[in-house]
């Protein structure tokens, strides 16, 4: 190894920063931190963006991350700094986003002494990173960061920890290029089985009711992943579904693609893949809000599973054709293997039929929902948030409830890592910061936060940030005066007794806007939508939009818990509020 | 299609509750990884945090400058659990090895007790013990006139039947190791 002359820890901290590509940390200063911000002081190739709260630094840096498909870098102090991180790297672990964060710690001699702002910083995240590192020793400084690098970009991403004590960050410390650095373990697997691939050739070319089922894995394989994805599935000519995290890894407006799936997907793709004979699931993880009651999952299918994550492999449901390896490349395999195998086809009938169900499915108009004139459906802002926008390269965040599942079937995403929201660990509060974060990533493009008025009071503060950094992303609050997911439960499962799920006391947003020198605008009414989204979208200016809407619509399609695909409950069949909502039969679509 | 009865044991829960599976099996896994701190805690904070069983697990540095430990872990879980299990510790970034023995072929697990009995001079308990101890192959590890403390090595059934006849005796104090285990033939791992 190629030992250079010394430097001090935090200088050795930077430049590893620097040689891994990094151009933005998200962060806030603290006591055991001291040194490093002193070295970003005196530098000028990093930026470092200061957020309000440290959880914002994580959702800003997992946006940053999402959008540009680099590695986001956090930056935060002991104690409170590091327990404020840890709902951004649990939501980044269960999204597989790439994160480092760096996390100061009390000198090492008084490790264990309940010193101030002193926490067990690695035993605390350990569940919620992929990996974390505690440096004892300034040797090690070097090759720890380049390694932390390379667990959280390599294999299913995920975030790492970084705790650095103080004496470390002064200390003298060797300094090691990312090149020295060979991973002594961790070697994830990339390329397919040919065997298998084979076998997943063979059983998809001989499918009758095929569908594929794509996920966020394919995302994080980067967009060259996402391209060959897309150009197999239209080598089929099969049905595709995306979940949630999948959305933009192929193009919505494609004939081919049927919608998200799963708990609030739609119709044609929940049937479609309780129907399916071969399910092929790429870079997707069989989540409960996917499956439905697992025992009625996809009765009749074959399943192909790629991942790169093999724990992701037979988890939740019984694969029959495991493929452990990159999407990037399994889809490569796949091409090269359908054009040197499948000579002559012999299901096309059958496929003609499947199209056919599956348009008769798609007729049923899943989304469709009651125009109002007086009263704005979300549903409506959202149609013309995305028709008014549709030209423009769009980067959407959303925090999580009714509004995010609205903006995943009405937003509309042709080009992968244009969409970011809290799929997993369903984050309140995770659309303001990573606005911020793909933002900074994208200073020119349009960046949207799709709100609701109860998720942006979680991560408010962050409107400092946006201010500070100049950073005009618009946030979109579709404001029902409901936590309206919450609502939607209680009304749908629990009698309609609304315990707690009133946003009383709510700010006036407009003028909230104004207070932090951003721009306040408000729609009452359908008609004032338009001009809203146009003001909205021209104003080079943080902006906060709020949308009074129907405070008592509920999102559909939807599958309860606890039921299979083919047992959604649509929107159009009248649903109305007490106990039996559910439990009654006429509510339970076959 | 036809209509389908709603099966929701769960009315409201946000989650699908299933009953446990009755067909568990026992796996002895060998585990190698990076002898650094923190890495047992990772790997017992994977079996927790996940719900996983754990019978037994020792753990010492095996190789010769120390730098890589060999955890081995009885556990027991459906054939769907054991496979995540497996899986999960893969992921881990200090697991550098994970072999499943149970699958792999024949192997061989050894336990130590150490069973401490207490019984006056004299008497029949005492005498008795001795005898036992002969018949197991235990060794006695320490003595006063008034107990004996055997030490013995064997299968998990062989000590647990040892430890079983020993307690009849009256007053004991038992210590196991936990199982180390090791594949038969002329392979390493």
């Amino acid at each position: 190894m190629a030992v250079e002359k010394a430097l001090t820890g935090a200088e050795v901290i930077i430049k590893a920063l620097v040689d891994q590509g990094v151009e933005v940390v998200f962060g806030y200063p603290g006591g055991a931190v001291l040194p490093i911000y002193d070295e970003i002081f005196k530098q000028n190739s990093l930026r470092h963006i200061l957020v309000r709260h440290e959880q914002g630094a994580v959702h800003a840096a997992e946006g940053y991350a999402r959008s540009t498909g680099k590695v986001g870098v956090v930056l935060v102090t002991s104690g409170p700094g590091a327990t404020n991180a840890v709902t951004g790297l649990t939501d980044a672990l269960m999204d597989s986003i790439p994160v480092v964060c760096l996390t100061g710690q009390v000198p090492t001699h008084l490790i264990g002494n309940d010193a101030f702002q002193e926490c067990d910083t690695t035993g605390i995240t350990r569940p919620c990173t992929k990996h974390n590192y505690l440096v004892k020793e300034s040797e090690a400084l070097a090759h720890t960061m380049h390694e932390a690098f390379y667990v959280a970009r390599s294999g299913r991403p995920g975030p790492v920890v970084v705790d650095l004590p103080k004496d470390i960050q002064f200390a003298d410390a060797p300094y090691i290029g990312p090149e020295a650095v060979k991973p002594r373990s961790y070697i994830p697997k990339v390329k397919g089985e040919s065997a298998r691939i084979e076998e997943a050739i063979d059983l998809i070319a001989n499918a009758e009711r095929p569908v594929f089922y794509g996920g966020g894995g394919i995302i994080n394989s980067g967009p060259n992943a996402c391209k060959r994805f897309v150009d197999f599935v239209r080598t089929t000519g099969y049905p595709c579904t995306l979940t949630l995290m999948g959305l933009g890894a192929y193009p919505a407006s494609d004939r081919q693609f049927l919608g998200m799936l799963g708990m609030h997907g739609t119709y044609e793709a929940n049937l479609a893949m309780h129907g399916c004979d071969v399910m092929v699931a790429v870079g997707s993880r069989f989540d409960d809000r996917i499956t439905g009651r697992l025992d009625a999952f996809a009765p009749g299918a074959k399943i192909i599973h790629v991942d790169i994550d093999p724990s992701s492999i037979n988890k939740n449901v019984h694969v029959d054709v495991p493929i452990v390896g990159d999407v990037g490349h399994v889809m490569g395999q796949f091409q090269r293997c359908w054009k040197s195998r499948v000579k002559r086809r012999r299901n096309g009938k059958a496929v003609e039929g499947w199209w056919r169900q599956i348009e008769g499915w798609r007729k049923r108009n899943c989304l469709a929902y009651k125009m109002d004139d007086k009263v704005i459906k979300p549903q409506y802002a959202l149609e013309r948030l995305y028709e008014l926008t549709k030209d423009q390269d769009v980067f959407m965040s959303t925090e999580v409830g009714q509004h995010q599942m609205w903006a995943a079937q009405f937003c509309k995403f042709e080009k992968p890592n244009r969409w970011m929201t809290s799929g997993g660990l369903g984050t309140m509060g995770y659309g303001l910061p990573a606005a911020i974060g793909a933002q900074i990533g994208h200073p020119k493009k349009l960046v949207i936060d799709v709100a609701g008025e109860a998720s942006i009071m979680m991560n408010i503060q962050e409107m400092s940030t946006a201010a500070q950094h100049r950073l005009p992303v618009k946030i979109f609050i579709l404001n029902n005066q409901y936590m309206g997911m919450v609502r939607q439960w209680q009304e749908l499962l629990h009698g309609g007794r609304y315990s707690e799920s009133y946003s009383a006391a709510l700010p006036d947003f407009v003028k909230l806007a104004e207070s932090f020198g951003a721009v306040g605008l408000r729609a009452t009414k359908p008609s004032e939508i338009d001009d809203l989204i146009k003001e909205m979208i021209s104003v080079d200016n943080t902006v906060i939009a709020d949308i009074a809407v129907d405070p008592a619509e509920n999102c559909f399609p939807m599958i309860p818990s606890g039921s299979a695909h083919n047992e959604m409950i649509m929107g159009d069949t009248g649903i109305d509020t007490g106990e039996q909502s559910v439990a009654e039969d006429g509510m339970v679509l076959v | 299609m036809a209509k389908k009865k709603k099966t929701q044991a769960q009315p409201g829960s946000a989650y699908i509750i299933q009953p446990p599976d009755p067909n568990e099996e026992r796996h002895t896994l060998a585990v190698l990884v990076t002898n650094e701190p923190g890495v047992l805690a990772r790997v017992i904070g994977l079996f927790s945090g996940r719900g996983y069983n754990i019978e037994s697990l020792t753990v010492a540095p095996v190789n010769e400058d120390e730098s890589m430990s060999r955890i081995t872990i009885v556990t027991s879980g459906t054939p769907m659990i054991i496979e995540q299990i497996k899986n999960q510790l893969n992921r881990l970034v200090p697991v550098h090895d994970v072999h499943d023995l149970t699958e792999e072929g024949p192997f061989v697990e050894r336990e130590l007790a150490m069973v401490k009995v207490i019984a006056k001079s004299r008497s029949h308990e005492r005498r008795e013990s001795l005898r036992i101890a002969e018949i197991f192959g235990a060794k006695v590890a320490d003595t006063t006139t008034d107990s004996f403390a055997f030490a013995m090595t064997g299968s998990p059934e062989k000590v647990m039947a040892f430890v079983d006849l020993m307690r009849a005796l009256g007053k004991t104090e038992v210590v196991l190791s936990g199982v180390v285990a090791i594949a038969r033939g002329s392979e390493a791992l």
